[in-house]
């Protein structure tokens, strides 16, 4: 065996060294399987890939401040802010030279809103001195310190210029400082002051209601998976109805109805007045509570809970339970070291769908949350639609994309990803 | 020879269509009663008088902003004409997504030929913006739980000990730490410049402290009647054009409050980048809409004020209940005399600041 004839590389039958040979085959079938998959690829990343790299990529996109103030940036380098004192002449002449060319092609309103986000104020001076700064001759009519502050005197505020100077980069990690309750300031990075701190609180409370959601869902699921599992198929038909019923209809009338049921003058506190179980003066506070959207959402969410544990349930032989029990187990035992074990492949699919569906609601915690129980989703909204802060909307985004997965991580080394079934 | 004629037939038939079609044009609106009477008023008409134009609604004012931002920078523009906002104008022209429309030539004159700048007044904040109605948020409380003495001020909401029970208020910083502040006693002009400082803002969210679990918050201008129709709340905050149906249309046993109505006027603009033949229907169309009468009409169906001052002398009754509107407008003297005229400019520089601190100051 060990009596090699040559030493060189060995030859298939029409005399190419037999590695390369191989490996053209294999090309061949690569390319072929790559073609077949090609549509769907394309139509991935054109439709869901892009879109999103293109919405997480505004998180640090600054380009607008060294674009319309090209001079600015330029000559704002050399000044030094911790002395205290105004940037020289030349810097407001670049600014003016900068901001008549803005003025013309309308971007100057479009900037102010970008350093608006950092610094209160600075939209309406740039909206008002670019009404007059178009006037301006540059060569005849400087120096330009003095009859800047004079057009507006947010010109002499020298925060301005901090502001202007520390955003000048074509990145930012301002948005992302922000998403975190952080602020850059002259001592370096610090925790905002205690009354603007807020997206922290909401990652943490958007983390934990949709484990709550989760967990309730899975202990309301559980049962009635089992029972649609091993009943009669006629009943169990019926049943299905049941769990599909609410699943069809309109998220919007499902929370609508819970407002109805669930408010102080609703029918669950009518209720309960008339039953005499709770006084007329103090019935519960059941929504716009962090209970009610739990409610709600255990309610919408349901389904996707139910469906998976019972595909997962369905494959799972009666002869099982049958054959512990025979064997002297105790119910208990039979469903807890022989049953249990086998269903959850389908709580960690189930889980995992409710928990990520959880995590990015938005409709039903706006409509019953309240002030207490509303998302960190609510705010992204609140940025996308309102405030118009897409920035800040992408690095909240951004953040939550890089929890979900970390905690899809997290799933994958303690339960193990393979672990999960939907049938 | 026979499939050559049907061929030659159907081209015929989809040209002569090409040449007599509709123009449709997409407008975009609140919904609700409000879009109603401007299809009454405006569209209908108009189209009566032009069969040519089609106009088709939708219903997405309330994202407007966003979506023109979104359509412009995917280069493809499918609104022709948008109902916004004052503060949603402001930032539309300031990123030069709407059209700047010269009141002289492009504008209808009153009937007694006073230019349409002068007619509209400090309703026309910014060239962009055509102001049709004015609007104002103001107080509602259910007449059956006031006792017997109902509200008059706008101070009442803050005071628990005379009105107790839950009180409805829209979830945003705007008119409410105004209304707080006032009724902490700060004089109407110092207002902002109270809430331009730290300590005024910490002033007006400690006032609000004082009603805070006390407070339903709202976000659709539906829900303070729906709450007040259940009980829920005894006091709320709304559009006057929804306690107004509340109040007239329902008959529920709800009375207004006039005291420190904050005023908002809502208008339309047209956005920039229309191709030429539709920016001249457009704005044809707007010229028509706009002017005195149709203005005038719109109050027909809904209780708010026309934005011409010529077009209040010409408020009629209401189309379905018969009542004589001018009462219920805003604008009426009788209503007018406490207002908070609500500053634009101030809240387009600070709204962030504040909205921050307002989010935070709610989850505390």
């Amino acid at each position: 065996m060990s009596e090699t004839t040559h030493a060189g590389p060995m030859l298939a039958a029409d005399g190419t060294p037999l590695k390369r040979s191989l490996a053209r085959a294999l090309r061949r079938q690569k390319l072929r399987a790559l073609a077949l998959i090609a549509p769907l690829l394309i139509f991935v990343l054109l439709t869901f890939v892009t879109p999103i790299v293109s919405m997480l990529w505004r998180s640090v996109e600054n380009a607008i401040v060294p674009e319309t103030l090209p001079l600015t940036v330029e000559a704002l380098k050399d000044w030094d802010p911790t002395r205290g004192e105004l940037p020289e002449e030349a810097v407001f002449a670049a600014m003016v030279t900068d901001l008549q060319a803005a003025v013309k092609a309308k971007t100057h309103t479009k900037l102010g809103t970008r350093l608006n986000y950092e610094n209160p104020g600075i939209s309406s001076l740039f909206r008002s001195t670019g009404r007059n700064v178009g006037k301006w001759d540059l060569a005849a009519d400087g120096p330009f310190k003095e009859k800047l502050i004079e057009a507006d005197k947010g010109w002499g505020d020298i925060e301005v210029w901090k502001t202007l100077q520390r955003y000048s980069g074509h990145y930012t990690a301002g948005y992302f400082l922000n998403a975190a309750d952080l602020e850059n300031t002259a001592e370096g990075i610090q925790l905002r002051p205690e009354e603007q701190r807020i997206y922290m609180t909401l990652f943490i409370r958007t983390m934990w209601m949709s484990l709550m959601i989760t967990g309730s869902c899975l202990l309301l699921g559980y049962p009635v998976a089992w029972l649609l599992a091993n009943l009669r198929a006629s009943t169990s038909n019926v049943l299905m109805i049941l769990v599909l019923l609410p699943f069809w209809t309109s998220l919007l009338v499902r929370t609508s109805a819970w407002k109805v049921l669930l408010q102080q003058q609703g029918v669950i506190n009518d209720l309960l007045v008339w039953v005499g179980l709770v006084d007329d003066a103090n019935r519960l506070v059941m929504i716009n509570n962090q209970f009610g959207t739990i409610i709600a959402m255990t309610h919408i969410l349901l389904p996707f809970m139910i469906l998976p544990l019972y595909s997962v349930m369905k494959t799972i032989p009666p002869s099982y339970l049958r054959a512990a029990k025979s064997l002297g187990a105790t119910n208990w035992t039979a469903f807890w070291r022989v049953y249990f074990p086998q269903s959850v492949p389908g709580i960690g699919a189930g889980s995992i769908l409710v928990f990520i569906l959880a995590i990015g609601y938005y409709i039903t915690p706006e409509l019953v949350g309240g002030t207490q129980g509303v998302f960190i989703s609510n705010r992204i909204a609140f940025h996308i639609s309102s405030s118009l802060n897409w920035g800040l909307a992408a690095a909240l985004g951004t953040i939550l994309l890089s929890l979900v997965l970390l905690l899809y991580y997290v799933y994958d080394k303690i339960v193990g990803i393979d672990n999960v079934k939907l049938g | 020879m026979k499939t050559t004629h049907l061929l030659l037939a159907t081209s015929a038939l989809a040209m002569s269509a090409g040449a007599a079609s509709a123009v449709d044009l997409t407008f975009v609106s609140w919904g609700g009663a409000y879009q109603e009477s401007q299809l009454k008023a405006y569209a209908e008409p108009y189209m009566a008088a032009h069969p040519d134009v089609n106009i088709i609604w939708d219903e997405s004012s309330a994202e407007a902003v966003a979506k023109l931002r979104a359509m412009n920078e995917a280069g493809n523009l499918t609104w022709d004409l948008v109902d916004v906002t004052v503060s949603d104008s402001m930032r539309l022209c300031d990123e030069g997504l709407a059209r700047p429309i010269d009141g002289a030539t492009e504008l209808a004159a009153a009937p007694d030929g006073t230019d349409a700048d002068t007619d509209f007044g400090a309703t026309r904040v910014n060239e962009c913006f055509v102001p049709q109605i004015v609007y104002s948020t103001t107080w509602g409380y259910r007449t059956d739980l006031v006792g017997d003495t109902p509200p008059t001020s706008v101070c009442d909401v803050f005071d628990l000990a005379k009105y107790p029970g839950k009180r409805a208020m829209q979830k945003r910083p705007i008119d409410n730490v105004e209304w707080a502040l006032y009724c902490d006693g700060v004089a109407k002009e110092d207002i902002y410049s109270v809430l331009s400082t730290d300590e005024g803002v910490a002033r007006a969210f400690a006032k609000l402290d004082t009603i805070k679990d006390q407070v339903v918050w709202w976000t659709a201008g539906a829900e303070t009647p729906q709450l007040l129709a259940d009980g829920e709340v005894v006091m709320g905050s709304t559009f006057n054009g929804r306690l107004f149906s509340a109040i007239a249309e329902q008959n529920q046993p709800i009375g207004m409050l006039w005291d420190m109505q904050s005023y908002d006027i809502d208008g339309w603009i047209v956005p920039t980048g229309l191709s030429p033949e539709k920016e001249a229907i457009v704005m044809d169309f707007l010229m028509f809409a706009t002017d005195t009468q149709r203005l005038a009409d719109q109050a027909k169906y809904i209780s708010y004020g026309p934005a011409r001052a010529s077009s209040a002398p010409l408020v009629g009754k209401h189309e379905a209940l018969g009542i004589e509107m001018a009462p219920h407008m805003p604008t009426d003297p009788a209503n007018a005399t406490n207002v908070l005229h609500y500053d634009y400019t101030w809240w387009a520089d600070h709204r962030d600041d504040i909205d921050a601190k307002f989010q935070a100051w709610l989850a505390q």
